[in-house]
């Protein structure tokens, strides 16, 4: 498979009047054609504003302090913020925001929506054509044309998220982010809205997904490769059964541990969380940022930033590895 | 998960819900939220209420707690009508954790301010160390430094104290019963794990009953006794958390149990 | 809530509508300080023109337009505060206990609202007016205010109904706090910002109408206010003998207070309503 999109080094901050809050540090990542990369951690460990970088959506207060992306094998210098070719967005990479259709137009028709869309595209389309063109893709989605006649409030949470999915991705673009397009959603419109996703890449629409959640057995089921992100770092890089099945990080490891299924096992111990909170990017704590809540602590995790041992296809940033690596 | 001390002993129920119904609006446009639902709690017993969103069971957590007043059917505790103790009586038996733990503070309150209204329920006229003293043992029990949370603001709290320190609200009063309405949804899975721990202790350590709304079947499976499974209003299926979820007999617990993403 | 401070604080039209209404609040308060003419005491002629002794020239029966100016804005501002007040205390006693009671209060009070919004105000303003024996600066202030709270009461209605399923209040509710004190600590702070708001669009009203009321006729006795001024040149026919310095100061004043006021208003709403802001 080849290389859709890479990015290298990304630093990226909020700047609040004179305080700065680095909320990306440092994260390279790699997303090949056809495939689903999840990103996951926990709330506030960067991975919505990795997902705003990815999507060339940053703005003030948000600056990209440094990183390079290869898009389709040309470079785009992240920071040049104004100078971030714009006309990509929808075309090359679109985004599918968390409960999206909230936040639209309440008097609007979800065919005027995708008209919206169409048209800033393709200017001089005609509304019956943008209808019939956005109908098809219903259709050969599974979904209901009669959508299309609807208001945003008609449509019960996990269809407007399809829909929104839908419109979306008509200009075809190469790249889908979706920033926990299910998380506000029950069980049932998850895996509708996962289907929906699975049947866009079966169908060639889109050829491949940035799927942020926190919710790992959705990732499961969905990611074909995963990056587990903390306090603005990545801690774990692996395919979904190296992550699952053999995490290496003990930040991975608690995570996972946490989880809670319906299955046997959970309800025969007590599942400890892990302890503490996700620290305060103003002043992450020194060495390994998860030192403070980490089981595992050595002393030398306090001092020094641990690299990250492995390939940048499968590695995990702990000292604990080191030795691993030596032997 | 340990179990439960004896649950299902043959003595009074702690609550005896029966024939629950609540329509909201009238004539054409009238719908159940929460249709003909009985079902009834032992003292120290956890009871799950799990459903999507709109299938009823947060008007039904509202009802249980009498913020709400049913359409019709009644409400059964302690052997005797709910309806016959006052609110304040019935409010000093039966708390509740909700589920947004930023909207649950009055965000003008400190916290001390919030754990003092709640005080005011209690019987007797407490001394200004007695409240101290009940504000500082809640925020214990919570896994709380008392010194260091009372005088915060909400907006100083995380998401995981803030609800913790609605916990502790709600113990300070010793209720007979903890309504708690989806207390984790806001919450990442690790501290998730933590709340409902502190469920689970809570119970152990003062016999407290727990009902615990939720959409996730996971949560419910690792923390409660029995589970009630609520759909478009009515209840559809009742049962011991194994029972549910190994043997599922109804077509809507089916099809949730299958739609949970597995880890294995 | 700081940050809401610091970003109307940076917010170029409230400052600039801030600083306007402050300055024509001196000019009202402090002019009469320094300025100790009496503006209902002639100083010369029938419209004399501008002059180094009435530098806004007199009116038509000879006073110092410039002093009444002063001492009309003040009496305005006076007039529109009072009615501004008591237009909002009674929107928001109505509009809470509506919203927050709901049921048979909610229609009841609410029926009461739409009726007096259907009858134009103006009408009720000047049966009242005709109807006082004595048409001081507080009995048109009361006058003005008891009869414009309907809008407010609809918008803190409203506001309340959305409040009142908030978890705080069933919080509140839960530690057996009383209809009272939840309205008090529970839903008024967080309308704060809100009835502020309108009180200000209460205030530009109070101003004007107590204008209306002045130029036919119904003003204030014994004191001079921006309205009575505009009726005091109209009546004098100074548009058609051209004495513009009697009629364009008053209105260019009112137009100035309500301008800054409804700025005011619309930077407070830009700040408070994020929605707006993002548009």
């Amino acid at each position: 498979m080849g290389e859709l999109m890479s990015v290298q080094g990304i630093r990226a901050a909020y700047a609040v009047g004179e305080r700065k809050i680095l909320a990306v540090d440092d994260v390279s990542l790699t997303l090949r054609k056809g495939e689903v990369l999840g990103l996951a951690g926990e709330s506030g460990c960067g991975k919505s504003t990795l997902a705003t970088v990815l999507a060339l959506a940053a703005r003030p207060p948000l600056y990209v302090k440094s990183g390079k992306m290869l898009l389709e094998g040309k470079p785009i210098d992240l920071t040049l913020q104004h100078q971030l070719p714009r006309e990509l967005r929808g075309q090359v990479i679109s985004v599918l925001p968390q409960g999206a259709m909230n936040s639209l137009n309440p008097t609007a028709r979800v065919r005027d929506l995708a008209y919206d869309v169409l048209r800033a595209h393709q200017p001089g389309i005609k509304r019956p054509e943008a209808y019939d063109r956005t109908r098809e893709r219903l259709e050969q989605l599974g979904l209901p044309a009669r959508v299309l006649e609807s208001y945003p409030h008609q449509l019960s949470g996990g269809m407007k998220q399809r829909v929104v999915a839908v419109i979306s991705t008509l200009l075809n673009p190469k790249i889908l982010i979706a920033d926990e397009p299910t998380s506000a959603l029950d069980v049932s419109s998850q895996k509708s809205v996962v289907n929906l996703l699975n049947k866009l890449l079966d169908t060639g629409v889109i050829s491949s997904i940035v799927f942020i959640a926190h919710d790992l057995p959705l990732l499961r089921e969905i990611a074909d490769r995963i990056a587990i992100m903390y306090a603005g770092k990545t801690a774990e890089v692996g395919t979904n059964k190296d992550i699952i099945d053999a995490p290496k990080h003990p930040y991975t490891q608690a995570l996972i541990g946490s989880i809670l299924v319906p299955e046997p096992y959970v309800r025969q111990r007590r599942i400890e969380g892990i302890e503490g909170s996700p620290p305060d990017l103003r002043s992450p704590p020194s060495g390994c940022r998860f030192h403070p809540r980490c089981k595992h602590a050595m002393p030398k995790c306090a001092q020094t930033e641990p690299p990250e041992f492995g390939t940048p296809e499968r590695f995990a940033a702990c000292w604990l590895l080191e030795e691993t690596v030596k032997s | 998960m340990t179990q439960s001390p004896s649950v299902q002993s043959v003595g009074t129920a702690l609550l005896e819900v029966s024939h629950l119904t609540r329509n909201f609006g009238s004539g054409k446009n009238a719908i159940s939220a929460v249709k003909d639902v009985s079902f009834s709690l032992q003292p120290g017993e956890i009871v799950a209420v799990v459903g999507e969103s709109g299938s009823g069971k947060s008007t039904l957590a509202r009802l249980v707690l009498r913020l709400l007043a049913p359409s019709s059917g009644s409400i059964g505790f302690l052997g005797g009508d709910a309806n016959a103790l006052s609110t304040a009586d019935y409010w000093r038996d039966v708390q509740a954790v909700f589920q947004d733990p930023y909207a649950s503070f009055n965000q003008f309150y400190t916290v001390q301010r919030i754990l003092g209204n709640a005080l005011a329920l209690s019987k007797e006229r407490l001394s200004g160390a007695e409240r101290e003293r009940r504000m500082r043992d809640g925020l214990v029990a919570v896994g709380l430094k008392a010194e260091e949370i009372l005088g915060k603001w909400p907006h100083q709290l995380s998401g995981g104290q803030r609800q913790r320190v609605m916990m502790a609200r709600a113990l300070m009063l010793q209720p007979k019963l903890l309504v708690a309405d989806e207390p984790t949804s806001a919450l990442d899975a690790s501290l998730r794990v933590s709340v409902l721990n502190l469920l689970s202790d809570l119970r152990k350590r003062y016999g407290m009953s727990i009902l615990f709304i939720t959409h996730d079947i996971g949560q419910a499976y690792y923390l409660c006794d029995r589970m009630l499974v609520m759909y478009q209003g009515e209840l559809v299926e009742q049962g011991t958390v194994e029972e549910v979820v190994r043997g599922a007999k109804h077509p809507y617990t089916q099809r949730l149990l299958a739609d949970v993403p597995k880890l294995h | 809530m700081n940050l809401f401070l610091r970003q109307l604080l940076t917010n170029g039209r409230f400052r600039f509508s801030v600083v306007l209404m402050l300055l024509m609040v001196v000019f009202a308060v402090v002019g009469p300080m320094v300025n100790h003419h009496n503006p209902l005491f002639a100083v010369g002629g029938r419209f004399d023109p501008p002059s180094p002794r009435a530098f806004l020239g007199t009116d038509v029966i000879g006073n110092d337009v410039w002093v009444q100016l002063m001492h009309g804005t003040g009496t305005s501002l006076k007039i529109g505060l009072l009615a501004g007040a008591i237009a909002t205390f009674i929107g928001v006693v109505i509009g809470t206990l509506a919203g927050f009671l709901g049921g048979v209060v909610d229609e009841a009070l609410m029926g009461l609202t739409n009726v007096i919004i259907t009858i134009p105000t103006i009408v009720i303003l000047i049966l009242l007016s005709v109807a006082v024996e004595t048409r001081s600066l507080v009995s048109l202030g009361i006058i003005i205010g008891v009869t414009s709270w309907p809008w407010t009461a609809r918008a803190v209605r409203a506001q309340t109904a959305s409040l009142r399923t908030r978890e705080h209040v069933d919080v509140a509710r839960l530690s057996g706090a009383r209809t009272f004190s939840i309205i008090l600590w529970e839903i008024l702070p967080y309308m704060f910002s809100y009835i502020f708001m309108a009180f200000v669009l209460q205030l530009a009203s109070g101003i004007l109408n107590e204008a209306a009321l002045s130029l036919l006729g119904l003003g204030p006795d014994n004191t001079i206010s921006l309205g009575k001024m505009l009726q005091f040149a109209i009546q004098g026919e100074a548009v058609r003998t051209g004495a513009y310095w009697a009629f364009l100061p008053p209105t260019i004043l009112l137009a100035l207070i309500s301008f800054s006021l409804l700025l005011l208003q619309s930077s407070m709403d830009e700040v408070f309503n994020p929605r707006l802001r993002r548009a």
